[in-house]
């Protein structure tokens, strides 16, 4: 693929010397900032979608059977439609295009001090096939009837079969944005990969390159590795949907276990191809904002490296309850507790950064620093999840919906709003309103907890997922506890959820108000070393004046032999 | 000359970066034909039954196929060869030779698959005709596409210009070679 | 220790030499089975196989002319596909599990049972 749509293109062809239209410059841009950016509220706006989606099955939920404003009754296929897209899109539109695609572009170039990516124009297929499928899988929602309804995880042989799902037409299309969305990936991943391993600039050796830049390499090659028997599994899905192939059928020789292992070799590696840029982020806002060197660089980076492995070998805890067998559940419990170990020494590597440091506590910093310990809740209850014998209780409650938002909720929300609340001076040479920030982070941060907390509790007292109408459980309608009952923490969670998603009109607001009227950035208002700072603030097509040479690592901070307590990489000693 | 970043020319890992690229697209070739080929053989050892199936397969074509691509995977790399002589000319007349290897491969494949199918061994047979057609039609589009890629390729090497990607399309040639050194015992040989 | 082989004379590969090679593997591969000895039929079909993948990587692909950590990452890529097959398997290939079964396999298994010929019956 990668040589095809380098092939294709006609020789003599430039238009990056001369004036620039609208559509050149905004659309088909083959610079990759602005393809960042278009990635960037791309997934943006796809999470006001997903978040609208939660929106409207909270409210059914906190209050079965209303009339939900601005969406109307929520009906049984709606309510699965809703809580399948939710999932589909919030990691597969928004974390994967923010966290990798948009700042793996804007990034790396930058950091690693080159004027653009290798392959500027597989960049822009990238995108373009990107946006096709978000209009597709926008598309299913509105299909004779309706938007897929078999959860993220697609298990035949629901999402196999028409009569079981009712969404014949949804479940395709839905299918079909998945395999674009992958092929997307895997352009953009190529070129991250092989900009990051070829382009650095002159005098930048394999530990002077910025730890998030590691980061998103290592997980475009966690993606690229783990998602090929997953495109397998969707030609198989898509031939069982459509031809009447019976792969996933068991009445007819199949096997639907083998999905679930095809999609979860790559579910699990996607958990770390999105919490390893979303680590990188946190590494050099907190390195910055305590002026101190990050702790143990080459044990983090070596970690990284025994993470990734050791992500290909836990997918199996997803399906403890599927009937597998057991003996390998064992090997597979042994992995997964295994696998805290590393993501644990990060933890604590982050917090011997700070330890010590002189912390200034903006909102990016913010954002950091409730990154690590709100991951570490998620991290903590993923134990009990990961033990084959525990998991059997609490598969499919809530306890492991709230387990995973606490994960995914730290990477794609607070990972993408430190990251870009550090790089907005960058990317549109404006400060941000740090008051407003700092508002804004407080109003998301506290009702997170507030909507999750409740359903740890809920799942551990047994709330199954996946229930449209909890009244018609009287079991899971009595005194929970505190003298609060199940339905109480219900509406807690989704009047939580209310004022979160309210609270991000500060952030619209914030990012609206700063672009027009903020200070001016200048080139390093952070004060930090790596390259990204040296350029203008935004950086012109092509980054740089000048080639740099890099002489250092990127986390100089406070050396004692100098007066600043910073040392970009690019200055001579 | 097309536009081409500053980026594009350097190679820190010591690999030219359009090769590198090349290299990791092979590799995300090689987990998608892995998953796939993982899931058949796993079947293929569970049931016994398959044999019976597999046996109904044409040993003979697949053999000519085989021979088909060996062959243009030989020109390919003697395309190679003379694109790092500078013999532009030469190069993309093999080239054209690979894509008539190509050509051979999927008019052979489809006539197999209409006699297949009219004896009555169509996808939805079983699952053994499921994995058997979905394998091979899955490296049948790689030829595909490889062809059409290459064509371009050899358009540009009769000019003398990227000789460079007249290694790389071999590259992913060769890959697609071996792709089926695989499926030929899996799906032909193995009764 | 086929580079000797494959020398053309002037300290090259001759192609067509390493061309000839894969043919009569193939040859070899392809008349393995009509001895009806199953483990030779493996061995000559997937044995060769391997070793014809490894003489296409090596003298068509040049990978070993390339930076080492190709080579490694072509090797890891293929220890994951063993990874995956490894921990797939023990489920897929059971017929029956605990709290699951699959229908039509129970019913291929009993036809087998009962004399051969239910499959052609099953599957035409």
């Amino acid at each position: 693929m990668a040589e095809s749509a380098e092939v294709s293109h006609a020789p003599g062809h430039d238009d990056h010397h001369h004036e620039e239209s609208f559509w050149s410059k905004y659309v088909f841009s083959t610079d990759h900032k602005m393809i960042a950016m278009q990635y960037m509220f791309t997934g943006m706006a796809m999470a006001l979608i997903g978040g609208f989606f939660a929106y409207a099955f909270r409210m059914q939920l906190a209050f079965p059977g209303m009339d939900v404003p601005f969406f109307g009754t929520v009906s049984p296929a709606d309510y699965n439609s809703l809580v399948t897209n939710h999932g589909t899109i919030m990691i597969f539109w928004v974390a994967m295009p923010v966290l990798i695609a948009a700042f793996g572009n804007y990034l790396i170039p930058l950091m690693i001090g080159c004027d653009d990516m290798v392959f500027p124009r597989i960049n822009r297929l990238s995108y373009q096939i990107f946006l096709l499928s978000a209009i597709v899988l926008i598309a299913s929602f509105f299909v004779p009837g309706g938007g897929f309804g078999g959860a993220w995880t697609s298990y035949p042989p629901l999402s196999a079969k028409p009569e079981y799902n009712l969404t014949p037409l949804g479940a395709t299309l839905w299918l079909v944005a998945v395999a674009l969305e992958f092929v997307a990936f895997l352009l953009g991943g190529i070129n991250f990969i092989t900009t990051a391993m070829n382009a650095r600039a002159k005098g930048m050796k394999l530990y002077d390159i910025p730890m998030v830049i590691w980061m998103i390499v290592v997980a475009s090659i966690l993606f690229m590795a783990s998602v090929g028997p997953l495109i397998a599994g969707a030609v198989m899905l898509f031939m069982d949907q459509n031809v009447g192939t019976a792969f996933f059928d068991p009445d007819k020789g199949g096997d639907p276990v083998l999905w679930q292992h095809l999609f979860w070799f790559f579910g699990h590696p996607e958990v770390y191809v999105v919490l390893l840029p979303a680590l990188g982020i946190v590494a050099e806002i907190i390195t910055t904002f305590s002026r101190k060197k990050l702790f143990a660089y080459r044990t983090v980076l070596y970690t990284v490296f025994g993470t990734g492995i050791l992500s290909f070998t836990v997918w199996a805890h997803h399906q403890f309850i599927a009937g597998v067998d057991p003996r390998m559940a064992h090997v597979f419990t042994v992995t997964t507790l295994l696998i805290s170990v590393p993501i644990a020494e990060m933890c604590f590597v982050y917090i011997a950064t700070l330890y010590g440091g002189s912390i200034t506590l903006n909102t990016p910093m913010l954002w950091a620093l409730a990154f690590i310990g709100e991951f570490l809740i998620g991290g903590v209850t993923g134990i009990f999840l990961g033990a084959s014998g525990a998991d059997i209780y609490l598969h499919d409650t809530y306890f492991v919906l709230a387990h995973f938002h606490y994960t995914f909720y730290p990477i794609a929300i607070i990972g993408t709003y430190a990251g870009f609340t550090y790089w907005f001076p960058k990317m549109f040479g404006k400060m941000m309103d740090d008051r407003l920030g700092r508002i804004h982070f407080w109003l998301t941060i506290i009702p997170f907890n507030l909507i999750f907390i409740p359903l740890f509790f809920l799942g551990a007292a047994g709330q199954h997922r996946r229930i449209y109408n909890y009244e018609h459980f009287p079991d899971l309608q009595g005194p929970l506890m505190l003298g609060f009952t199940y339905q109480d923490f219900r509406e807690i969670a989704t009047y939580s959820l209310l004022v979160m998603l309210g609270a991000q009109v500060i952030f619209f607001y914030n990012v609206i108000k700063s672009w027009i009227s903020g200070e001016a950035a200048g080139n390093n208002p952070w004060k930090a070393n790596s390259l990204e700072w040296v350029a203008t603030s935004p950086p012109p097509h092509g980054n740089f004046s000048e080639e740099l040479e890099v002489f250092r690592g990127p986390y100089e901070y406070s050396h004692p032999d100098r007066d600043e307590d910073y040392w970009p990489q690019n200055e001579p000693a | 000359m097309a536009f081409r970043p500053i980026a594009n020319t350097r190679s820190a890992s010591g690999i030219p970066t359009a090769k590198l690229a090349t290299w990791w697209v092979v590799g995300s070739e090689i987990v998608i034909f892995g998953g796939l080929l993982a899931s058949y053989i796993m079947h293929r050892l569970a049931h016994d039954a398959w044999s019976e199936q597999a046996a109904h397969t044409n040993v003979y074509i697949g053999l000519f196929n085989t021979f088909v691509l060996l062959s243009s995977s030989l020109s390919a790399v003697l395309a190679h060869k003379a694109a790092e002589e500078g013999n532009g000319a030469k190069a993309a007349k093999l080239l054209y030779y690979t894509m008539g290897g190509a050509l051979i491969f999927v008019l052979v494949k489809s006539a197999e698959w209409t006699m297949e199918i009219t004896h009555g061994f169509t996808i939805t047979s079983s699952t053994f005709w499921s994995f058997y057609y979905t394998a091979a039609g899955l490296h049948a589009v790689h030829v595909i596409a490889g062809a059409i890629i290459m064509g371009i390729v050899a358009a540009d090497a009769k000019k003398n210009q990227e000789l460079h990607r007249v290694e790389l399309i071999g590259i992913y040639w060769h890959f697609v070679d071996i792709v089926w050194i695989f499926l030929f015992p899996l799906l032909y040989i193995a009764k | 220790m086929l580079e000797k082989f494959f020398d053309d004379g002037h300290g090259h590969t001759s192609y067509v030499k390493v061309w000839v090679l894969l043919l009569v593997l193939l040859l070899i591969s392809f008349v393995g089975p009509f001895l009806e000895i199953q483990a030779v039929t493996l061995i000559t079909a997937f044995g060769i196989a391997v070793v014809k993948a490894f003489i296409v990587a090596k003298y068509f692909m040049h990978i070993t002319m390339e930076k080492r950590f190709v080579t490694y990452i072509m090797v890891t890529l293929l220890v994951f596909m063993f990874l995956f097959f490894a921990g797939t398997a023990p489920d897929v290939m059971k017929h029956e599990g605990s709290g699951w079964e699959k229908p039509a396999w129970k019913a291929e298994l009993t036809a087998t049972h009962d004399g051969h010929g239910g499959h052609e019956a099953d599957h035409h």
